[in-house]
């Protein structure tokens, strides 16, 4: 991409990196996830082991994690596949960093969905407390990147951070749960006002009623 | 006369909110999974006849009769050149990433079970042999639920060899993709669950011909797919009693923007937009005179002004009839708060971070038209600017593989159909007051 | 056979043709940038647009849309001018107005199709895109800012060369055309991608802001670097060959030629033998002419008929006549081209050579190489067996394993194996269709080994009146000339040394091993001031392929004629004439006295030689020993240095030090 970030020095990540390899819990995943596709097409695995990948660096480096050249050749070796077909997978998807990350990746949505809803709120929010579009804090505690429709729009504004998703933020509550986050809390995913579920109408649903206290079964009703 | 609101005993997504348990156990208490075999007894064409009657047309957003695209998949495996049968695949496209769609998140996470006995169901109908899931990567707690969703069905014997007893072997994968909206694109998707870059592929030849590894493949959209257990249980008549002709069934509608209260609410086809608006969203944010304009159907498809569609039924036909469309029914609504300009600049925006690259009108008219928009956003651009800009839009429109290009130019030609008068009022505006620019750069 | 109309003229096209194969072969020109006839469909530069009927309202890209009966195709339509008026503006928005300063200009698609195609002016009034250089080696220098993304590099590089190592990265506008992690492109083919190129992205490093097309004098050759024969064309301007290109042949190269082929050119201007020289108290001096020619006749008095004749690598045929009339009149047949001593059975022409053919080894279905890196050897046959695989083929291969760029079954690397054939592979030769095998010329090396390949194909029914996958693989461009010249002695050059020659003449010899001649008179016929030249008494200089006419015949058996596009440097002269000179002082004169009376005097001899085309050699293979003993390998240690020309480039100096030895370079470094 052109805004690709700067990877970093290859011989340096060839000599962090080199040795990388799935820890036997990875590794036993990785097979489970080659046998979803049918024999031959293991190439299909290549996203879900990018993923994988990631992750593991992740917890590596206590980040959201990135893919380091040879952890791509890693994955790409394992499928039998050449190297430029897994470096252009993992161009291609935004997800998969190029350059580390920090602890926290704070992705907020910005496309026009959220952006009526006050995702400029957010994003200031985010600018407030340190950060900058594009870059990690210097702490290595937060990236900030703009993103893309999530696919959160009745609950929008949101932020995903790591594999969790905050929605129905304001700037306070963007704001609080990063503040949770920088000291180590877990906050609450989810919509951040207090009493909704998830896409219902704000102050309880309009529809449904009954399935909101008991698994109701309709059927008795048809 | 009012419009009748769907009941509650016939909404299909009953767990849309996810108050319970998306858990097998759950699920079957609300009717999922209720004689799966029965209806698998009933044999392909039955099905798939049963489908067409239902009038259900795809929920992904082009709208074309379900049923029918299953008639397409081949009744006898085509062979391959060593003279063994191909097997046939299923594509459940849950790569949601329209703006302003977040329905199938909800099935997803809330109702996995109707998606996975839907896509059985659908599956021996077509002769497929096994499906894929494919859910956009963003959505990591929810294929985490998937996964697990999937397992419990293996686990209850539902899935797998003689799945649900039904003397036929299914077998269903979830895979995640990695951050890519073109994915959603049939072909892309193809291509991705291959292991490659999401770029369409050239039709012909069309995917129930050769799609996924080359195989006979037919890819759904989320809701497509989890109506169909319930379709065919209460039958095609109860699904076609609702919406107008051509028009039928039950739709989950995600409303978002400018209204009180945005939702996820499954309603009746056809639905008034006032009434959408009225019953479940709390209204218009300032009142429905400060209704500025709806994009009714995701990102892709052109705004209406508030006039246009405040009574307008909310379906496929309607909409088209206002120059705009359905799409996945994903309405954004805008008040008169909104910089319109912006707002569809951001949508640019989008699109341009989204080609894929490979067609030359998408990869660079897409960067143009967002440059070219942010220049009518700030009002320095020139008059004749907007019919440039309008025509570089019908050069990117139809003149791509796929339909991104189309959606890229669909919401700056609404733009420029609709509020003309008020971009050029920014142009002269900026013109007349130039400090205004310095203002707004000083300001950031 | 579809029936449909372009623009109105009704005409019937092949099934299986495409909408834009059906407009040319109504004669329409259709602008394109990343259909290519020997990739695959892309249909992504949408510059091909039509509009067709029935079909949606749209226009369609011819490129990619089967034609089909009752078709209404429109190429001339407001639609469609529209249309690729419209694509045309959207590929010159972010390339850049470098034209002046840009290589491809004047054999540029882009250019070209512009003012065919594209609108008088501009609307784009935003910056430019910029996009960094991609390095991609010694032979293909990158400026990506003018890159149109048709990927016909990528699509290449994936299905021709088989080296996946060009991709496209990103994705949207940020797309960037690429090499692996901007790596050397680890290809012998990879020049290629610069005459696929449409535009000026990839342009060739060595010929960079040399020459305009324009200037450049055209002329038909041969190429010599292997024995496939490429069919070149030699751009020269004055006395120096710019660049040699591919000339399209199906039969020979397709469209593609190898990175020496096209690149070794830039060794004619070094080390050339530009003046005759004799060797005085161990010294070589420069001389003239006479001189030279006096020292050899005085030679010549004494040695009577004991005199011998080896051909290098890259002579013509009529240069190896020429020697051979000499040699008869005076009264000697020691005639050799296997300089290195390779001594297999020519009894029978055919049991050497490349008897599929090119275009017939893609239809083989197993394919068993014996001792063969064709990769090296001929990187285009090479390319020919990766299409075999496509066609289905399963390759099965004896000697040490090597990356020969697709699947290949190795069976180990001793000859033995060839007497006790491993079941998957008799089982695969058993059921196969058209099997066949590829002997290199390493192997031939191997005792018993010609002799074994010669039995399987007896056994395995490899020879039919329909069929024969009998195949030698040569990579001597002067080799099957030479055979059919009589450049062959039973023993091979053991025969030639034990037969103790007092005078030999080495026609561009420089492989021989010139210990072997220390008590003889060697005079070295040539244009590189190799070892050939290093080892001679006396040294005429002679023509480079570029700068004489010739005859050649490939490793399948063809005969091509190559024109002279330059003047040999200096004093040097064709070798014909040398020859017949020589003849002169010699008191033996040659009877003929232009190029033409030579080639003349050789087709009256060798018949075969006389029209360009396959010569059908009769099937009667000799009976040899059959019991293979020993190792297989391959002869060449560096596919860029195999010849004077190309050890004398510094191209192929460069591409040896870059992409094989690597790490060599990087050692020393450290």
């Amino acid at each position: 991409m052109a805004d690709t970030p700067n990877t970093p020095d290859e011989a340096e990540m060839r000599a962090r990196w080199g040795g990388f390899a799935f820890t036997a819990v990875n590794a036993k995943q990785a097979k489970k996830v080659i046998a979803r596709y049918p024999e031959g097409r293991q190439r299909s695995a290549v996203m879900p082991l990018l993923d994988l990948a990631q992750r593991q660096v992740g917890e590596e480096t206590q980040t959201q994690g990135w893919l380091p050249v040879p952890v791509i050749e890693y994955v790409a070796e394992m499928l039998d596949m050449p190297f430029m077909r897994a470096y252009e997978v993992a161009t291609f998807y935004t997800m998969y960093n190029l350059a580390p990350v920090g602890r926290y990746h704070v992705q907020v949505c910005g496309t026009t969905p959220c952006m009526l809803r006050g995702s400029d709120d957010v994003m200031a929010a985010c600018k407030n407390k340190g950060m900058v579009k594009g870059k990690t804090t210097p702490d290595g505690m937060f990236t900030l990147t703009e993103v893309e429709c999530m696919g959160n729009c009745a609950t929008a504004p949101m932020f995903q951070i790591n594999d969790d998703n905050y929605e129905d933020l304001t700037y306070d509550s963007a704001s609080a749960i990063l503040e949770a986050l920088a000291k180590g809390e877990q906050p609450k995913p989810g919509s951040q006002i207090a009493g909704r579920q998830s896409s219902e109408p704000e102050g309880g649903p309009t529809v449904l009623k009954a399935m909101v206290d008991a698994n109701h079964d309709y059927r008795k009703e048809y | 006369m009012s419009f009748d609101f769907l009941s509650d005993k016939d909404r299909i997504f009953t767990n849309v909110y996810g108050f319970q348990d998306w858990g097998l156990k759950a699920a079957k208490k609300r009717g999922d999974w209720d004689k799966t075999k029965d209806l698998i007894a009933r044999g392909n064409d039955a099905i798939i006849e049963e489908m067409k009657a239902s009038g259900l047309r795809g929920r992904g957003g082009a709208g074309f009769p379900t049923g029918l695209k299953w008639s397409f998949m081949p009744k006898e495996a085509p062979k391959d050149k060593n003279g063994n049968p191909r097997p046939s695949f299923l594509v459940i496209n849950a790569d949601e990433s329209e703006p302003g769609s977040c329905k199938d998140r909800e099935i997803l996470r809330h109702d996995p079970h109707k998606l996975i006995e839907g896509a059985l169901v659908a599956g021996f109908a077509m002769r497929a042999r096994a499906a894929y899931i494919y859910i956009r990567g963003e959505y990591i707690r929810e294929a985490e639920t998937m996964f697990a969703a999937v397992e419990e069905a293996y686990a209850a014997g539902l899935l797998g060899k003689n799945a649900a007893k039904s003397g036929y072997d299914f077998d269903v994968f979830v895979h995640r993709g990695a951050g890519a909206y073109i994915c959603g694109e049939e072909t892309a998707m193809i291509e991705s669950l291959e292991g490659k870059k999401g770029q369409p592929r050239l039709k012909p030849p069309f995917p129930a011909g050769a799609g996924l590894y080359g195989c006979p493949t037919t890819v759904n959209n989320v809701e497509s797919i989890a109506v169909v257990p319930t379709i065919l249980r209460r039958g095609a008549a109860w699904f076609s009693s609702f919406g107008r002709e051509n028009n039928k069934g039950t739709k989950l509608f995600q409303i978002s923007g400018h209204v009180e209260k945005p939702c996820v609410v499954e309603e009746a086809m056809s639905i008034p937009f006032r009434d959408l608006i009225e019953k479940h969203c709390g209204g218009i944010t300032g009142g429905w005179d400060n209704l500025l304009a709806v994009i009714p159907g995701g990102s892709s498809v052109p705004l209406v002004p508030a006039s246009q569609i405040m009574d307008a039924p909310m379906d496929f036909d309607g909409l088209k009839e206002l120059g705009s469309g359905l799409g996945t029914a994903a309405v954004i609504v805008m008040d008169k708060s909104t910089d319109i300009i912006q707002a569809i600049s951001r949508i640019s925006y989008f699109y341009k971070h989204e080609s894929c690259g490979q067609c030359t009108p998408c990869r660079e008219g897409t960067g143009w038209m967002w440059r070219v928009m942010e220049k009518m956003r700030q009002g320095t651009a020139d008059i004749e600017d907007i019919d440039t800009l309008y025509e570089v839009t019908k050069q990117v429109e139809g003149h791509t593989i796929c339909a991104l290009g189309d959606a890229a130019a669909w919401p700056i030609q609404g733009l420029i159909r609709h509020f003309r008068p008020e971009m050029e009022a920014r142009i002269r505006e900026q013109s007349g007051e130039p400090q205004a620019t310095a203002m707004m750069e000083a300001a950031e | 056979m579809p029936k449909l109309t372009v623009d109105g003229v009704e005409l019937e096209v092949p099934q299986g043709a495409t909408v834009l194969q059906a407009a040319e072969l109504a004669g329409k020109e259709i602008p394109r940038f990343c259909y290519h006839e020997r990739l695959s469909i892309a249909g992504n530069c949408r510059m091909c647009l039509v509009e067709v009927k029935p079909g949606p309202p749209k226009p369609q890209a011819s490129c990619a849309l089967p034609a089909a009966e009752g078709q209404e195709i429109t190429t001339n339509s407001a639609m469609v001018k529209k249309a690729r008026e419209g694509v045309m503006e959207f590929l010159l928005i972010n390339h850049p107005l470098d034209c002046p300063i840009c290589d491809q200009g004047g054999e540029c698609d882009l250019q070209d199709q512009a003012m065919a195609y594209g609108r008088g002016g501009t609307r784009y009034e935003e910056n430019k895109r910029a996009v960094t250089e991609k390095y991609m080696g010694p032979i293909v220098k990158t400026i990506m800012t003018r890159c149109i993304h048709c990927t016909r590099c990528v699509r290449f590089a994936e299905e021709v060369a088989g080296v996946e190592d060009i991709g496209a990265i990103g994705r949207g506008e940020g797309m960037q055309i690429t090499s692996y992690l901007e790596g050397a492109v680890q290809s012998e083919l990879s020049g290629n991608v610069v005459d696929l190129c449409p535009v000026g992205a990839l342009t060739s490093k060595p010929y960079a802001f040399e020459a305009r097309p324009w200037e450049l004098k055209k002329t038909m050759g041969i190429d010599v670097m292997d024995a496939v024969g490429t069919n070149i064309r030699f751009d020269a301007r004055g006395r120096e060959v710019f660049r040699v290109l591919p000339r399209i042949n199906d039969d020979v190269n397709e469209e593609w030629a190898s990175d020496k082929t096209r690149y070794a050119v830039d060794g004619l201007l070094r080390r050339r033998l530009d003046k005759p020289y004799i060797r005085k108290s161990g010294k070589l001096v420069e001389a003239s002419w006479d001189e030279a020619f006096k020292a050899i006749a005085k030679q010549a008095k004494t040695a009577g008929d004991k005199v011998a004749a080896i051909a290098g690598d890259l002579v013509d045929c009529e240069t190896m006549f020429a020697a051979r009339e000499l040699l008869s009149k005076m009264g000697s047949s020691l005639l050799e081209g296997r300089q290195t001593g390779l001594a297999y059975d020519v009894t029978n022409v055919a049991a050497v050579n490349f008897n599929s053919g090119f275009n017939g080894i893609e239809n083989a279905d197993v394919i068993l190489l014996i001792g063969s890196n064709v990769r090296w050897e001929a990187p285009l046959v090479n390319t020919r067996i990766r299409k075999a695989i496509k066609n289905g083929a399963k390759v099965f291969a004896i000697g040490p394993e090597t990356d020969l760029t697709y699947k290949v079954e190795w069976l180990g690397d001793d000859a033995k194996i060839l007497k006790r054939l491993p079941k998957k592979l008799s089982d695969a030769l058993k059921d196969a269709e058209r099997p066949a095998v590829i002997v290199g010329g390493g192997a031939l090396a191997v005792e018993g080994v010609h002799g074994a390949a010669l039995k399987l194909a007896d056994k395995f029914n490899m020879v039919r009146d329909d069929w024969n996958g009998f195949n030698v693989l040569h990579f001597s461009a002067a080799r099957m000339g030479g055979l059919m010249l009589g450049y062959a002695q039973s023993g091979g050059m053991a025969d030639v040394v034990a037969a103790k020659p007092k005078l030999a003449f080495f026609l561009g010899a420089d492989e021989v091993d010139f210990g072997q001649f220390e008590d003889c008179y060697k005079v070295f016929i040539g244009h590189h001031g190799d070892k050939g030249a290093h080892a001679a008494d006396v040294i005429l200089p002679a023509a480079a392929y570029p700068e004489k006419n010739g005859t050649y015949v490939n490793l399948e058996g063809r005969v091509q004629f190559s024109d002279k596009a330059v003047f040999a440097p200096g004093d040097a002269r064709e070798d014909w004439s040398i020859l017949r000179a020589l003849s002169d002082v010699l008191g033996h004169t040659l009877p003929f006295d232009s190029f033409a009376q030579c080639r003349a005097a050789m087709v009256a001899a060798v018949p075969q030689l006389a029209e360009e085309g396959v010569v059908s050699f009769d099937w009667s293979p000799p009976k040899l020993s059959d019991k293979p003993e020993g190792t297989l390998a391959y002869p060449i240690k560096d596919f860029y240095l195999t010849n004077a020309i190309a050890r004398a480039s510094q191209t192929m100096q460069r591409c040896s030090a870059e992409l094989l030895h690597a790490d060599d370079m990087l050692e020393a470094a450290e």
